[in-house]
């Protein structure tokens, strides 16, 4: 990793006053002096008056971040969404899945606040006010809380399966009633309480709909349960032959296991937000007026205030430079390889690195007024004007709970009515319409194959971060390319070819390494690593914007940038370059590029003779740009793009109903990201682009992107076959069950094998790799 | 007949301790980083256990 990567990643706290060479050392501001307060943010009250979390915004809205508890689906969304926009007040009501927040926006007072909480609360949600350390709590309890009852259920059901495999056995042999009695009651016991256990977490939901008059997937599935163990329990209180313990059992055990998966898929996603906390949570250095630094989190830095960076140091609010020359990496922001040198008067952002010298800031803006906050924004808005992507599981849940119900209660009636049954028996056989129904197979068809998808794109250094990214995957046609650091590699290399001119003399790379070596500089890191290992010269200074010096008896040796080795300008050469001159010899030049990514032409090849059309879009000036696009021909490309044209780029691209990938690493991609279909970011990127985007992957090389599309259609296909699978059981049970000749053996037969061969399909997923490696 | 009696508590037993082993495991907090866990068996344990190295 470079500095400039490992600086981005942003995880470690910088040295302070590390590398800067020349300078006294109490110029550099270091530790923080013992009357620095803790580098806490002050604790929010922990109060539930929403009042005090409404803010209000400059056009007169109020504002609320709610977190909302218990959505799992794509139809809890519609429903709170949609019962906030039917109040009038409400200007805007948007719910995101995955960070369960919900963001309110509306005329009028502060106060009531309290009610549209309570809309939420009343459609069977809870809401709590925004707070990420709640949010991430819960979401871990209610993981572990899935995982006990897994537990319970697995073990429940094997024990059961035991009795009922024997009470099966008894059937074709003599087992007596007293023995098969004593198995049902054996069952019953160990079967009720694992069902009023590790059935909650679809009860509790059931209820809540049902209470707020609505319905979900979580309906049928625990009135199937409840049923059939309430029937197999009088069924065992007067000593029938069948008992359906052992179905309802592993029902919930089954669809536990999807469940389980299915949340832990979106983990990823979790821990890529707390990344994004993160970011803003470094402490930033404050020069008092009397003189004296304090350490402070970035929430409590107010405009006016002077803060201090050290070289190396990520600079901690949007300013102006009052004292201090550097070269700032803004890389992350523009996608510009180059760093610019700046000196007082000149702005600087939040999140940039200062290369090599310390600075002291005026700062001008703050938080939401930053150039950060305005990217988050431009990245909400893209992610709000984005529909809504439905799931294939989700689309299916949505015609089929109604379509269970009406063939359970036709049962019912239909056996009463022509069949003049009494109604225990109409009941049993409705109940076995729902039992052998129960979505089971289903509940697993699509977790199945998107955790094998997930474990194989792991396996390849790509994480998968929103669950619905694979089927969002599987139908693009584009693939948009950012240049800085993602089609490159972000890091300059020394040019050694001959076709870029003279090869430098392996002697004077050796010496002007020598004074490289105590810069933090990319040009110079570049240098140092082209050239075989030195020693570090003594006595060099560095002048930030400029370059190094060293005094030796012979003269000056000057390492820097072509003003400073006083060379005089010229037009016929272009690129990051490097100039040494020596006294009495004339001036030697490095030059430098950002080099592709050594995959980069073979992966776009491959893109395209997939059908795929490979679109170009950066940040960066037109001619590096233009060189890149024709190294690898591509014929659409756009240099100097700022963000907000990055994402009408891809809103037009969508207009032209194109589903497009969008692949980027800078803070300056972040909100094309978010627009995109479908996004990937390299795991060098900025926090917030691998927030925004569906997948991270990891690693030097770019052929990810052609292996995640590949995974994402082969899944695709196996999705579709499964559901396929699952529908073909049900066409073959359900007459068997409207007719009443459904035993529990062939329940749990049927519903067994169905599930088998949805995750034995699914597995096919993971060989395929092998065949194919 | 009277086999089953004992059988049936005994294999309930020993399926209940694999139970309690498991919500053991899962309190202790033994699942709350599978992916970590993943990793961690690559780390050589002669190096500083506060400071892990990076394993990608």
């Amino acid at each position: 990793m470079t500095a400039v990567a490992t600086a981005a990643a942003g995880s470690k706290p910088a040295k302070a006053g590390g590398c800067c060479a020349g300078k006294p050392a109490s110029d550099a501001p270091a530790a923080a002096p013992a009357a620095a307060p803790p580098a806490t943010p002050a604790g929010e009250p922990l109060d539930t008056d929403l009042g005090a979390y409404v803010v209000i915004g400059d056009n007169g809205l109020a504002q609320l971040h709610l977190m909302v508890d218990g959505i799992h689906c794509g139809g809890c969304i519609q429903k709170i969404e949609g019962a906030l926009k039917r109040l009038p007040e409400v200007e805007t009501a948007r719910l995101n899945l995955t960070t369960r927040r919900l963001l309110l926006t509306w005329h009028g007072a502060a106060a009531r606040a309290a009610d549209f909480a309570k809309t939420v609360s009343d459609l069977g949600y809870r809401a709590v006010p925004y707070d990420p350390a709640r949010l991430k709590s819960a979401d871990a309890e209610e993981e572990a809380a899935l995982l006990r009852c897994m537990a319970v259920a697995g073990f429940a059901a094997a024990n059961v399966m035991l009795l009922s495999v024997s009470v099966w056995s008894g059937h074709f042999q003599d087992m007596d009633q007293i023995t098969r009695d004593l198995m049902h009651w054996f069952s019953a016991l160990i079967a009720l309480p694992a069902i009023l256990y590790a059935g909650r977490p679809f009860f509790q939901s059931a209820w809540a709909a049902l209470k707020a008059r609505h319905t979900n997937m979580d309906v049928p599935i625990s009135l199937a349960v409840t049923l059939a163990a309430g029937m197999s329990l009088f069924e065992t209180m007067r000593g029938g032959p069948h008992a359906y313990f052992d179905s309802a059992i592993t029902l919930l055990f089954f669809l536990l296991v999807g469940r389980y998966l299915d949340r832990r898929a979106r983990g990823r996603a979790r821990s890529a937000v707390e990344r994004l906390l993160a970011l803003g949570a470094t402490a930033v250095t404050v020069l008092r007026r009397d003189g004296s630094q304090v350490l402070m989190p970035p929430e409590q830095i107010k405009p006016g205030f002077t803060v201090l960076t050290a070289a190396g140091e990520r600079i901690g609010a949007d300013g102006a430079v009052i004292d201090g020359r550097s070269d700032i990496d803004t890389s992350l922001i523009s996608g510009e390889t180059l760093p610019q040198s700046v000196a007082p008067g000149d702005k600087v952002f939040a999140s940039t690195v200062n290369h090599s010298g310390p600075l002291k800031i005026r700062v001008t803006a703050v938080g939401e007024d930053t150039l950060l906050g305005e990217i988050v924004r431009l990245m909400e808005m893209a992610e709000q004007r984005k529909a809504r992507f439905v799931g294939v599981a989700e689309r299916v849940a949505r015609a089929y709970a109604p379509a269970v119900h009406a063939l359970a209660l036709a049962t019912f009636i239909g056996w009463l009515t022509l069949m003049a049954a009494p109604w225990q028996v109409a009941l049993l056989n409705a109940v076995a319409v729902l039992i052998i129904t129960c979505p089971c197979a289903l509940g697993l068809a699509v977790p199945a194959v998107q955790v094998i998808a997930s474990g194989r794109l792991l396996r390849r250094g790509i994480l998968l971060k929103t669950a619905t990214a694979l089927e969002r995957l599987a139908e693009v046609d584009t693939v948009v390319f950012d240049k800085t650091g993602t089609l490159t590699t972000g890091r300059l290399e020394l040019l050694t070819d001959a076709a870029y001119g003279p090869a430098p003399d392996p002697a004077d790379l050796e010496q002007a390494a020598a004074l490289a070596m105590v810069s933090r500089h990319p040009l110079a890191r570049a240098l140092v690593r082209a050239a075989p290992p030195v020693a570090a010269a003594d006595g060099v200074e560095e002048v930030p914007g400029s370059g190094l010096r060293l005094e030796t008896p012979a003269g000056e040796l000057r390492l820097g940038s072509r003003a400073w080795c006083g060379v005089p300008e010229d037009e016929t050469t272009a690129g990051p370059e490097l100039w040494f001159a020596r006294p009495g010899e004339a001036a030697v030049r490095f030059a430098f590029q950002d080099s592709l990514r050594d995959d980069a032409v073979a992966v776009v090849e491959a893109l395209r003779r997939n059908g795929t059309e490979v679109a170009l879009l950066s940040g960066d000036r037109q001619p590096t740009v233009e060189a890149v696009a024709r190294q690898l021909g591509i014929a659409r490309w756009q240099a100097d793009c700022r963000p907000d044209e990055k994402c009408a780029r891809l809103a037009e691209l969508a207009a032209e109903g194109r589903k497009v990938l969008m692949v980027g690493d800078g803070l300056n991609d972040a909100p094309a990201l978010a627009a995109a279909s479908v996004s990937l970011s390299p795991s060098s990127a900025a926090d917030v682009s691998q927030t925004a985007a569906d997948a991270v992957f990891q690693g030097e090389r770019l052929a990810p992107v052609v292996e995640l599309l590949a995974v994402a259609k082969a899944a695709d296909r196996l999705v579709k076959q499964n559901l396929f699978l699952s529908f073909a059981y049900n066409v073959l049970t359900i007459p068997i069950a409207v007719m009443g000749f459904v035993t529990p053996l062939i329940a749990a037969l049927a519903m067994s094998s169905s599930s088998l061969v949805v995750v034995g399909n699914a597995l096919r997923l993971s060989r395929a790799r092998q065949t194919s490696a | 007949m009277s086999g089953i009696l004992y059988l049936i508590p005994i294999a309930l037993f020993l399926g209940g301790l694999g139970l309690v082993a498991f919500l053991w495991a899962l309190r202790s907090g033994q699942f709350d980083d599978l992916d970590g866990a993943a990793h961690r068996i690559l780390f050589d344990d002669d190096e500083d256990d506060k400071a892990p190295r990076d394993p990608l």
